[in-house]
Formats: C-alpha cells, structure tokens, sequence
C-alpha cells in the first residue's frame, strides 16, 4: 500500500491509464484541426471529436448533436445560465437555484443578479435535499430558469432530478442540471429526464482536466446565447479550436464509466460502508446527509469537538478535504454543512471522504485505524471535549466570539 | 496551505498538553474563543510563592496554528513573573511560528489566552496577596 492514500475523488479523479493512452495519438500523430474541411489531418480529428460525442451522448442518453465542447462544467454552467438568462430575458427575469449549489453556479448567479435578473435560493432540508413544495412556491410568472445539482459536491448527496423536471415542464421554465458530480456514479437518462440543460466535467469521472460540455435539448428545442464568439464551432455555442485529446480523452472515460458503473458502484459502495462502519466506532460522529439517497462514493462526516483543519492536518498519510472552507483560507464553515441546519461546531469538524475507483480495501482499513487514533489524539487535546466528558453543556457557556 | 516546520513541530509533538485543577493553590485558568469560531484555547499558570510561573498547561480546540501557538506560549511563559507573562505579544508569536497572514488570529488568541490566565490569577491571588502586603506595611 502506497502512502498517502487518495480519498479525495470529488476533488478530482486520476486520468484512467486506458484514457491517457486513448488520448496520446492526438498531440503528435493526428494533430489535425478539427474543423479543417479540406485534408485528411482535419477529417481524422473530426471523426475522433465525433465518436467522443457519441460516447458522452450514449452515457447520458441523448442525441450527439444535443452535446456541445466547453472547457469544463464551470464553463457549462456560465454558458448554460448566462446563455438562456440572457436569449429569454424577455420572457422573464426570475430565477431559482439552491443555497448548495457550487460556485460555480452560485457566482454565476449572482452575476445575473448584478446585470439585472432575480434570483431565489432555496433552502434543504438537514438531509440535504429539496423539500418539493417550497420549490413549487417559488416559481412566479417570471420565472424562466431552474437550476439544480444532480450530486451535491461536498455531501453526495442526490437530488430528485425526475421531480423537480417535471415540475418545471408544467410550469413552462428551463431546467437546467449541474451533473458534474453525477456521471459514472448514478444512472442518467436524458430521454426519461425532462431536463433542458445538462453541465458536465470529464476529470471527475476519470478523464483529463480543463474539457467538460454541456447538453443543450433540441426537442423542444433549447435557445441559448452564446458567451464566447470566434469561429462559429459548435453551431455557433461556443467558438475556439476544439482540444482533440482532452476531448478524446472525455468519450474514452464516459464510455469507460458507462460500461463500468454498476459493477464499480457495488464495489465503492461496500468500501464506503466498510469505512463509515469503522468511523462509527468513534464517539459523536455524525454523518452529514441522508445516507441513502447519495451516491456510494462519498462519507461527509463531522467529529465533534475536534477542528477539521487540524485533523486534517493530523492525517497527512490520508488525501481527504474539510468541510470547513479553512483550507481554501476564508476561515468560514462550509456553507453547505451550514445550510443542512449543522451547527458551526460541526460544520468546523467536518471531513468528506470520497472513493473511487483505485481504492482498496487495505486502504480504507489504514484509514479507519489512522483517524480513530487522531481523533482520540486530538480530542485529548481539546479543552471542549474535556467539558464535554465532564457533563458541561456547551450551548450554556458564554463564549468569546471573536 | 503549507506551514512552517516550528508550527508542524509543535503541532506533532504539542509540549504542556493537559490540565491542573482550577482551584489549586497558585493556578490561574484563561479559556478564550468560541467554538462556532472554529478556535477554542484554554491555557492555565501555576505560580509560585515568588511570583514566578512555575508550569503551564494547555488545550486547544482549532486549527494546527492555533495549537502551535498555545504550545509555544506555555514554554515562554514558564520561568517568567505573571507581570513578565502579560507582556507577551501576538506579534511575537506569529514571527517565531512565520505564522501567514491568514493565521495571525490564532496567535492573537493565544495572546488573549496568557491576559486571561494571568487575569484569573489576579482575581483569585492578587487581592489576597495585596492585603497581606498592605497588611505587613501597616504592621
């Protein structure tokens, strides 16, 4: 077993072996332009560009033509947002999102909130996912777009995509669906989703960084505005020369992921249990989330009276994040812990776990005995958990905020 | 973020970690922060008859800079008069730790943790001590 072990997968993903070599012929060999009508350089990227289409298109079940290139789900998410906000802005200027969305989606809001748009964050509930009827209220006339993550970043957990598109489509509003967490992990079926807009990433699912696309319905059909003007590529969606390799590299892991998922999924699942079942035997853990409603490779969990940063750093043969934004330098709780109702406390002591596909069991045992020692190591070491062993509630004590 | 290697020392092999009893015969007891805060130190003195910190102890809920700074300043503060103590500065302690900017309020905190250790000394000795000199000088 090689230390430290990766558990960091929601992060990114390691570019599958079988990928990287999928994609190596396209920098030096077939280097062509795709969009080079006139030689058989162009012709050979194009048709490698199109059968990567084809796999991203069979993975999520819709027509080829309906996937457009970007750079990553950052990228979808701004084209797919600004995009219809700004083709639709005078059929509405109302728009709804969710207080745990990514960044991306939450930035991307707000900067239609600046060039005039409104917007509603909705609310979880403490497991995390949408209760269906305040989405229902917050639907006005002017509503033109929803947008809603498949597979929350920080928790995993999965949200009732079916539901809230068929809300949508009864009430006439996009929908559009941040799936970046969610491919490879749970089925997608674009032809059964009444979903309009789809973001995706390749190096969440084991493909290279900096390409991902964005699925845009043609029946009925979706109207966007572009954001990025050059060339015309991608039916005028999104100019600029098309990245061959990387975007060989995306077909090659969502066929892989495609063919691969159901058997994986049992695997991680049982790796995933294995590891929450040795978490368990610590004292005042909680796991952030529903359980059942997520997907097999993440364990958001919160050990109480330790801080996250510090356990963290206690791990260090282990790659995991904290919910606790601390490492990102902004000193804040995650706000999604904060959203699901989570005390600050808890939402400090924070540590996600996310699997995949290089994870052994060995790995996960190393795991559970390095954080049970830390954790005791630490709370050794902390003067709340000392209150707390000696009966003190900590919600009485008067404490120096500073 | 990358710390420095006195911080990871202190981190890994915290000195004065524990506990005295609160009501022991020289001990003064701070705790400052706020768990919400994600920081929470409690530092404690034991002061001799001479007015000479004897020993110290901390615990420390919060990031690995806060408990390298709670470590660092229960070593400094041994062997220094509770007036000496008082004067530590967070200044001091981030230079000695090259704590980032991001982290200087943990060494803020651990200044605040030595004023309110030193304060609770005072409050519980001080007042007492002070009567017995004025005491000794009316005599």
């Amino acid at each position: 077993m090689k230390l430290p072990i990766y558990l960091d997968y929601s992060a990114t993903t390691p570019v599958d072996p079988r990928v990287a070599e999928k994609m190596i012929p396209y920098l030096c060999e077939h280097f062509g332009n795709p969009a080079s009508r006139s030689h058989a350089f162009g012709w050979k990227a194009e048709e490698a560009v199109e059968q990567a289409r084809a796999n991203v298109a069979a993975l999520v079940n819709c027509d080829p033509k309906e996937i457009v290139w970007t750079s990553g789900a950052t990228e979808s998410i701004n084209l797919a947002l600004k995009g219809a906000a700004e083709f639709y802005k005078t059929k509405g200027k109302h728009l709804i999102t969710v207080k745990t969305e990514h960044k991306a989606t939450l930035d991307t809001v707000r900067e239609l909130e600046r060039r005039g748009f409104e917007a509603t964050y909705l609310d979880v509930r403490s497991d995390g996912l949408i209760d269906m009827q305040q989405l229902e209220a917050a639907f006005r006339p002017d509503t033109i777009l929803v947008s809603v993550m498949f597979v929350n970043n920080e928790i995993g957990v999965i949200q009732d995509i079916p539901a809230i598109g068929e809300l949508c489509r009864s009430k006439g509003v996009l929908f559009h669906v941040d799936s970046a967490q969610a491919t490879g992990k749970c089925p997608i079926d674009l032809a059964a989703l009444k979903v309009d807009l789809m973001s995706f990433s390749a190096h969440k699912t084991y493909g290279p960084k900096g390409v991902g696309a964005l699925y845009i319905r043609r029946k009925p059909r979706v109207r966007l505005e572009a954001q990025i003007h050059g060339g015309g590529h991608e039916r005028g969606f999104r100019s600029g020369t098309l990245a061959t390799h990387q975007i060989v590299g995306m077909g090659e892991a969502f066929r892989i992921a495609r063919q691969e998922m159901a058997v994986e999924n049992n695997r991680i699942r049982a790796l995933r249990d294995r590891l929450l079942k040795g978490m368990q035997e610590i004292e005042e853990v909680f796991v952030n989330g529903d359980l059942d409603r997520r997907v097999p490779h993440n364990l958001n969990i919160s050990f109480n009276f330790v801080e996250g940063e510090s356990l963290i750093m206690a791990v260090k043969d282990i790659a995991v994040s904290s919910g606790s934004a601390c490492t990102s330098a902004s000193l804040e709780p995650s706000y999604v812990l904060r959203a699901l109702g989570r005390s600050d406390e808890l939402a400090h002591s924070s540590i996600r776990f996310t699997l995949g596909r290089f994870n052994s069991e060995a790995e996960v045992d190393y795991t559970v005995d390095h954080l049970k020692a830390k954790v005791a190591k630490l709370r050794e070491m902390s003067p709340l958990w000392e209150m707390y062993k000696d009966g003190v509630d900590l919600d009485s004590v008067q404490w120096a905020a500073h | 973020m990358a710390y420095s290697d006195k911080v990871i020392d202190h981190y890994e092999n915290p000195r004065n970690v524990g506990a005295f009893d609160k009501n022991e015969e020289g001990v003064g007891t701070g705790m400052v922060g706020a768990p919400a805060c994600g920081d929470v130190m409690k530092l404690q003195i034991r002061v001799g008859k001479d007015g000479v910190i004897e020993d110290a102890r901390f615990k420390t809920y919060g990031c690995g800079s806060a408990i390298a700074s709670s470590s660092l300043v229960t070593e400094w503060v041994k062997g220094k008069t509770v007036d000496e103590a008082a004067t530590i500065k967070n200044t001091q302690i981030a230079e000695e730790l090259s704590l980032p900017p991001v982290k200087i309020h943990c060494s803020i905190l651990a200044e605040d943790a030595i004023k309110a250790a030193v304060a609770d000394y005072r409050k519980r000795y001080g007042e007492a001590q002070q009567a017995t000199e004025a005491k000794a000088v009316n005599e």
